[in-house]
C-alpha cells in the first residue's frame, strides 16, 4: 500500500487543482498527434495534385508526380501510429470486420481504405501505367520484374489506351477531391464530435482540420520539392513554386481565420468551460499554441508569403524564403495537432484542475518512435522516386485527354 | 463489329461496378444514419430499468463505496483508477471551491480549510452515470461497449481493442484503461452481484443508506420513491447523456 501511496504524490506532483482520478495520464499521446497530422499532409498532398490535374494549372506541373507519390508515402504510414498505441493492436482488425457504426471512428478504416486503394494507388496507376510498361522494356532483372509486375502485365501503349488511362485517371482524380476532403475533415469529426470536451467540440473542427491538412501537404510537397531539386542539381522551376507559394498563402489565410473564428467564438459566448480554457491556453498551452503554432507557424509565414503576393525579390532570395517557410508552416501544423490532441487532455472534464503531459525518449510513446513514424515515410517515398521517377515520365501524358 | 464488341463488355463492366460500387456507398451511407438515430433513441428496456439514486444529505465521506469497489471488483489498487469514488466539496466563503478526492476517499478525508473559512462542505460519490444515451457507447469503434437491456453500461473485454476513445468520450470521467489488460474498464453496476440477486458492493456498505437503485420501470420500486421525494439532479444536464444517475440537495459546484 506504502508503494501505491508514493505513487499518488508522484502522480499528483502532475496536477494542479482537481482532476478526475481516473484522468491523472493522459490517454492520447504523441502517436494520437501524429495521426492527424501525418492524414493531413496525405490530404493536403493530394488535393496539390489535383489542383493540376482537374484545374489544369499546368503551370504545377512539376510537383504533380511528387505531390501523388508524397501522399502515397504518408498514406502508407498513416494508420501505425494509431494500431501501435491500441491497447490491443491485435484486434485492430476488428474496427473493419464488426464496425460499430454509429461511432466516429469506425468509418476510419473504410475512408483510408477507400482513399488509399480508390483513389491514390489508382490514380498513380493510370498516370504510370504506360510508363512502367515502356521501363520495363529498358530495364533488366528485378526491376524489370516490379515494372511488369506493377503494371499487372498489361502491354498495352496504343494512343486510345494511353488516352483511356488518362481519362479514368481524370475520374479519379475528379471523386479524389470530395475523398481527400472526406478522409482530413472526417479526422477533424473524430475530435469535433466529443461533446464531452469542450476544448475539441467545435463544429468547425473538421473544416479548420481540413484547411490545415491542405496548408501542411502543399508545404510538404514544396519542400520535397526543393530538396529533390537541389538533390538532382537542377534548376528549380520558380513559376510553379511561385504559384504554390501564391496558394499556400491563400489556404494558410483561410485556416487562420476560421481558426480565429473559433477562439472568438469562444471568448465571446464564454460558457462554462471559459476559465477552464482561458487558463490552459494562456499556461500549459502558451508555448505550443503562441509561439510555435500563431507565431512560427502561422504569423511569420502569412506575413512573408503575403508579402511575397505584392513584391518580388529575387528569385535566390525566393528561393531561400521557400525554403525556410515550408518546414516553419510544417511545424505550425504539427503543434496545431498538438494544441488539440494534447491540449484537450490537460485539463480536468470537472473544469476544476489541470494535469501535464510527460513524454520520455524512449518506448512505444516517446520521441524515437515518433520521429520513427515520421521518418518512414520519406525512406518510402526515397523509394517510390526511385521507382517511379516523375521526371522520367513522358511529358505529353495529360495533353491527350485534353486534347 | 467485332472490334467493337470488346468496348462494349468494358462498359459493361464499367456499368455493373458502378452500380455495385454505388449501392455499396448509398448503403453505408444509409446505415450509420441509423446508428446515430440509435445513439439518441436507445430502445426503452420492457423489463427492468435500472436507476441510480444518490443522497448527498446522507453521505458522510467514509468511502467504503470506493474501497468495496475496489475490493469486489478487482480494480487496480493504483490511487488514480477507480470505478467509483468520493470527493470532497468545500466551498469558502470567499465563493471559490475546492475539490478533493484523496485515493478516491478509500482512506476517508481531511478538511484542510479551516473551520472559520468554510461557507459548507459536502461529500459527492461518484460512479458511471449508466447513460441511457450514453457518449461512450456512441463512439466505440467496434460495439465492445453496449447496453443490457436492463440500462446498464458495459465493456466486453474480450472485444475491446483500447482505443481508449470511449475514455475520452465520458463526461464524467468514469472510465480508464486497465493497465495490465490494455482494455477499458468501468462500473458494471456489479452485474453479477445483481445476477444472484444481491446488491451492488457499493450500494451494501453504504452505512448511511445514501445510494439507492432500483428499476426505473417498476413505479413502487425504491428508485422510484426517491425520485418523487426528493428534488433530483444529474451532473451536467447540459450534455443530454440521459443519465440515470439522480442526485438529491446536488450544488451547482458539482460538474
Amino acid at each position: 500500500m506504502t508503494q501505491h501511496i508514493q505513487h499518488l504524490y508522484e502522480v499528483l506532483s502532475k496536477v494542479d487543482g482537481y482532476v478526475y482520478p481516473n484522468e491523472i495520464e493522459l490517454n492520447w499521446s504523441i502517436l494520437i498527434v501524429l495521426y492527424p497530422y501525418i492524414t493531413g499532409l496525405v490530404a493536403g498532398a493530394f488535393i496539390l495534385a489535383s489542383l493540376e490535374r482537374i484545374f489544369k494549372l499546368h503551370v504545377l506541373r512539376p510537383t504533380y508526380g511528387i505531390a501523388l507519390l508524397t501522399a502515397l508515402s504518408f498514406m502508407l504510414v498513416a494508420t501505425m501510429p494509431l494500431v501501435s498505441h491500441l491497447g490491443k493492436p491485435l484486434r485492430a482488425y476488428e474496427i473493419m470486420v464488426t464496425p460499430h457504426l454509429s461511432s466516429a471512428m469506425a468509418i476510419f478504416g473504410f475512408v483510408y481504405l477507400w482513399y488509399l486503394m480508390v483513389v491514390l494507388l489508382l490514380e498513380i496507376w493510370f498516370d504510370y501505367r504506360r510508363d512502367m510498361i515502356i521501363w520495363a522494356g529498358e530495364t533488366t532483372g528485378l526491376k524489370r520484374f516490379l515494372y511488369r509486375a506493377l503494371s499487372l502485365w498489361s502491354t498495352d501503349i496504343s494512343p486510345k489506351a494511353v488516352a483511356l488511362d488518362n481519362k479514368l485517371g481524370y475520374i479519379v482524380t475528379i471523386i479524389g477531391v470530395p475523398s481527400a476532403f472526406l478522409l482530413h475533415g472526417y479526422v477533424g469529426f473524430i475530435f469535433g464530435s466529443i461533446k464531452a470536451n469542450p476544448w475539441w467540440s467545435t463544429v468547425l473542427m473538421p473544416v479548420i482540420f481540413l484547411f490545415s491538412a491542405i496548408v501542411s501537404g502543399i508545404s510538404l510537397v514544396m519542400l520535397v520539392y526543393i530538396v529533390i531539386t537541389r538533390i538532382r542539381k537542377l534548376k528549380i522551376d520558380m513559376p510553379c513554386l511561385d504559384t504554390i507559394a501564391s496558394y499556400l498563402f491563400y489556404i494558410l489565410l483561410i485556416d487562420f481565420v476560421l481558426e480565429g473564428l473559433d477562439q472568438i467564438h469562444r471568448i465571446y459566448i464564454a460558457e462554462e468551460s471559459f476559465d477552464v480554457l482561458h487558463n490552459l491556453v494562456f499556461g500549459r498551452l502558451f508555448f505550443t499554441l503562441f509561439i510555435m503554432q500563431g507565431l512560427i507557424g502561422t504569423v511569420i509565414p502569412l506575413l512573408t508569403l503575403g508579402t511575397l503576393q505584392f513584391y518580388k525579390p529575387k528569385i535566390q532570395i525566393r528561393k531561400a524564403i521557400y525554403t525556410i517557410i515550408s518546414p516553419l508552416i510544417l511545424i505550425g501544423i504539427f503543434f496545431m495537432r498538438w494544441n488539440v490532441v494534447i491540449g484537450g487532455q490537460l485539463f480536468s472534464k470537472s473544469f476544476y484542475g489541470y494535469t501535464s503531459f510527460k513524454i520520455g525518449l524512449i518506448g512505444t510513446e516517446g520521441y524515437l518512435m515518433a520521429a520513427f513514424w515520421l521518418i518512414v515515410p520519406f525512406i518510402i517515398l526515397s523509394f517510390l522516386l526511385w521507382l517511379f521517377p516523375p521526371w522520367k515520365k513522358k511529358e505529353d501524358d495529360h495533353e491527350i485527354q485534353v486534347g | 463489329m467485332n472490334l467493337n464488341k470488346p468496348n462494349f463488355s468494358r462498359r459493361d463492366f464499367f456499368k455493373a461496378g458502378s452500380i455495385i460500387v454505388g449501392g455499396i456507398t448509398v448503403a453505408t451511407a444509409l446505415t450509420p444514419f441509423d446508428g446515430l438515430l440509435f445513439a439518441t433513441e436507445p430502445p426503452k428496456g420492457k423489463g427492468k430499468w435500472y436507476g441510480i439514486g444518490i443522497d448527498i444529505n446522507k453521505c458522510i465521506g467514509c468511502g467504503n463505496c470506493a474501497k468495496a469497489c475496489k475490493l469486489e471488483n478487482n480494480v487496480p489498487k493504483d490511487p488514480f483508477y477507480f470505478r467509483s469514488w468520493v470527493e470532497q466539496y468545500t466551498i469558502k466563503n470567499d465563493g471559490s471551491v475546492l475539490v478533493e478526492s484523496p485515493n478516491g476517499g478509500i482512506d476517508g478525508f481531511k478538511q484542510s480549510v479551516p473551520d472559520e473559512e468554510i461557507f459548507k462542505s459536502f461529500f459527492v460519490p461518484k460512479m458511471c452515470n449508466h447513460c441511457a444515451k450514453s457518449p461512450c457507447v456512441q463512439v466505440c469503434p467496434v460495439g465492445a461497449t453496449f447496453e443490457t437491456p436492463e440500462g446498464i453500461v458495459l465493456v466486453d473485454e474480450n472485444y475491446c481493442i483500447g482505443c481508449r476513445y470511449c475514455v475520452q468520450a465520458c463526461p464524467y470521467g468514469c472510465r480508464f484503461i486497465n493497465p495490465e489488460k490494455g482494455t477499458a474498464e468501468k462500473c458494471t453496476l456489479c452485474i453479477h452481484r445483481l445476477d444472484k440477486g444481491q446488491q451492488p458492493a457499493c450500494f451494501e456498505m453504504c452505512p448511511t443508506e445514501a445510494r439507492i437503485f432500483g428499476d426505473l420501470n417498476d413505479p413502487g420500486s425504491k428508485i422510484n420513491y426517491f425520485l418523487k421525494n426528493h428534488t433530483c439532479m444529474v451532473i451536467k444536464p447540459n450534455l443530454n447523456t440521459g443519465s440515470k444517475l439522480f442526485y438529491n440537495a446536488l450544488s451547482p459546484e458539482v460538474r
